[in-house]
């Protein structure tokens, strides 16, 4: 069993707390500042549905310069490509072919542009957590989430979670300033500027699915994704909550989700759940389909089936 | 006219005997502390603190929830006190009060502090922010709670203001306040409740029963503190205060306290006969799980402490011995309720995480220093308004009076 080993600064404890006691009395505004200069722009700047058509294009304007600036690039594309009618986007995912590779998870991180974290800390922002699960059971409490070894492995069957995008969302419900919600093609998004970081929506989750930013995201400038969308993949603040969109950048132009296409098993399926003919339709009326944590109630748009 | 109220007042507050100046400069060296240490927090995030997203909230939001129940407390004493025109109880009311804003402000100063983007909190305040009201819990919490908190500021602000001019309050200007603040008091304390309740996807929390267990542990824990209060009050200062004030309030403790431990029965037998999947909190809480009880040692002291407080509270002979024999039981039962309302509430909540996650949640030293800045500016709120409150109810402060020296004995 191997956990990941976190390091959190100043352990507390007596030495920590002395140690903490000269660090502070040396003065707070020696350290290095790590936070954001003061932007009155963006700290003045409306709700993302309150932004009309000019104010919109104008703050996209804004953030492709200000990410062109912090990573050193001029390549920062930030659009904000709205929903299709007819379209309610669904996931199914096939637990008898998935073996838990993880390739998918690495390229979620890629594409949306996640805190990369320290590699000794472990404390790389993930979209999707693959849960090693015991052959007869589905009680995630049995799961191995940090198997470290080949796989699949004997007596074992794979379990990829990630946001559900439910339909009746307790996260959407939890947020006191509406800095999260759905959109009419069912994708659950976070307004990054909005976000006041309380992490009620976080606490409300049955999926754990939502992932806040305890530090400001580090991404190295060559391993950025310039080609974002304002409720999806663009870099993130500091002290705001993010979550999986299911590659809002991708899907409202005709792409499937990074995760979809860089499954080696074709065990992830996705598509629109108002289109008769679409493979998530398919899914739902011939194969063996189940919800995961039904009992709670949150209406999801992603299926989990067996062959 | 008011302004030299208020400068008056503020002079007062600065005056005192040694003790109380020690008092206040020590609350005062803690508060800029805690300030420092929540200027590195601001700068470098929440990162800084031991919260992860397997446990993503810690110290601030167990404290804030063991204070609302203070809070919701200062109310007790305004039942009997002005229903019932117990006069005894009635100057007791007004320390009541004032303990409510110093437990208020800290309550609104934790939630503030676990914000990752404080500068954001204009958000929630329409017309230019969007405020979740009513579905958001969260929503619910702000409006009670400042609401409370104004209530309070009113009702004693209103009658010491009146005291201080030697004029009779006008009964319609404070009455129809203190009725609304009786209903407010107990909505703050389950509204708190609600929040965690509401949650479906935690089965520690999503429990019928914790509402009712919030009301019982603040209906213990907040008069024996205020208790505490009043002891130091009247062996200190000239403060009117009867000999019954206390002892009703030790039989709310002791009926509060009895009441709380009956629900932690029921709670725990529901949660361990049944054995079902959502036993994983519970037993992680008192019995620790696959190898993880960080907590287990804090929960038995605090079960210990409660009941050996309630069983010394019953003992009526206690009461009539030394002060401290008379304290001690109350100041155990306090610790008891603020591990059992704060991190024995928050901390099982997250673990394990809905995917079965196990992940223990460390507070660091800054997240500490952070914490006890808090603590101390609110016990420094309550120390001056009391100090306040006492110079006008034994004349010190009067309008048509040169202002002399506190009145804190030496």
């Amino acid at each position: 069993m191997s956990r990941k080993a976190r390091f959190k600064e100043g352990s507390c404890g007596r030495r920590g707390f002395l140690k903490l006691l000269t660090v502070t009395a040396v003065g707070a505004m020696a350290l290095p500042s790590e936070s954001e200069a003061f932007d009155l722009d963006a700290f003045i700047q409306r709700h993302f549905k309150e932004l009309d058509k000019e104010a919109l294009a104008k703050t996209l304007r804004r953030l492709e310069e200000k990410y062109d600036h912090d990573y050193g690039r001029d390549d920062f594309k930030v659009r904000a490509d709205g929903p299709q009618p007819g379209v309610h986007y669904a996931y199914a995912l096939n637990l008898s072919k998935c073996i838990g590779c993880r390739r998918c998870v690495q390229a979620c991180v890629e594409e949306n542009n996640q805190h990369r974290g320290d590699p000794e800390r472990g404390d790389r922002i993930d979209y999707i957590r693959v849960l090693e699960m015991e052959k007869g059971s589905l009680n995630v409490e049995k799961s191995e989430h940090f198997y470290d070894h080949e796989v699949p492995a004997e007596g074992k069957y794979y379990m990829p979670v990630q946001c559900h995008h439910c339909n009746d969302a307790p996260c959407v419900k939890a947020c006191p300033v509406e800095a999260t919600w759905q959109e009419p093609d069912g994708i659950v998004v976070v307004d990054y500027n909005w976000c006041i970081g309380c992490r009620y929506c976080a606490a409300a989750c049955p999926y754990w699915a939502r992932k806040f930013n305890w530090v400001k995201p580090r991404i190295p400038s060559e391993e950025i994704n310039p080609d974002t969308h304002y409720l999806g993949n663009r870099p993130r603040y500091q002290g705001v909550m993010e979550k999986c969109t299911f590659c809002i950048n991708r899907v409202r132009r005709g792409l499937n989700p990074a995760c979809h296409d860089i499954c080696p098993t074709g065990s992830r399926k996705f598509g629109n759940l108002l289109d008769e003919n679409s493979v998530i339709r398919q899914i739902i009326a011939t194969k063996r389909v189940f919800i995961l944590k039904e009992e709670v109630g949150t209406d999801p748009s992603f299926y989990y089936f067996f062959d | 006219m008011y302004l030299t109220f208020v400068f008056r007042s503020i002079r007062g507050m600065l005056r005192g005997g040694p003790a109380y100046r020690s008092w206040v400069f020590l609350l005062a060296c803690i508060a800029g502390f805690g300030a420092l240490a929540y200027s590195r927090q601001a700068q470098h995030g929440l990162g800084i603190t031991g919260m992860t997203d397997e446990v993503s909230w810690g110290l601030y939001i167990a404290n804030f929830t063991f204070l609302v129940g203070i809070a919701a407390a200062g109310v007790m004493m305004v039942i009997p006190g002005y229903l019932y025109h117990h006069k005894e109880i009635k100057g007791a009311v007004l320390l009541g009060e004032i303990v409510a804003i110093g437990a208020l402000i800290m309550c609104l100063l934790f939630v503030v502090v676990d914000l990752g983007r404080p500068d954001r909190m204009w958000h929630m305040i329409p017309p230019f922010g969007r405020f979740h009201f009513p579905v958001s819990m969260l929503s619910w919490d702000v409006v009670v709670l400042n609401g409370y908190l104004l209530l309070n500021l009113h009702v004693p602000g209103y009658l010491l203001y009146k005291k201080y001019r030697g004029e009779k309050p006008a009964s319609w200007l404070y009455l129809p306040f203190v009725y609304i603040s009786i209903i407010w008091a107990v909505s703050i304390h389950t509204v708190t409740a609600f929040l965690y309740t509401g949650l479906a996807g935690k089965p520690f929390w999503n429990a019928a029963i914790l509402a009712p267990r919030f009301i019982a542990s603040a209906f213990c824990a907040g008069p024996a503190f205020i208790i505490l209060v009043l002891e130091i009050v009247k062996r200190r200062t000239a403060f009117p205060l009867g000999d019954r004030v206390i002892g009703f309030l030790r039989m709310v403790v002791l009926i509060a306290g009895l009441i709380n431990i009956f629900l932690l029965i029921s709670e725990v037998f529901t949660e361990f006969y049944a054995h079902s999947a959502h036993v994983a909190s519970a037993q992680y809480l008192f019995f620790g799980l696959h190898g993880h009880n960080q907590l287990v040692p804090f929960i038995w002291t605090s079960i210990t402490l409660n009941v050996t407080a309630l069983l010394a509270l019953m003992s009526r002979q206690l009461e009539h011995r030394g002060t401290l024999l008379r304290v001690i039981p109350l100041v155990m039962l306090i610790v008891a309720i603020w591990i059992e309302k704060g991190m024995g509430l928050v901390i099982p909540g997250f673990t394990p995480t809905p995917l079965g996650e196990i992940l223990e949640y460390h507070p660091t030293a800054n997240e500490i220093a952070v914490t006890a800045g808090v603590w101390a500016i609110g016990l420094l709120v309550m120390t001056v308004l009391i100090k306040h409150a006492v110079d006008i109810e034994t004349g010190v402060l009067r309008q048509n009076k040169a202002p002399a020296g506190g009145l804190v004995r030496p």
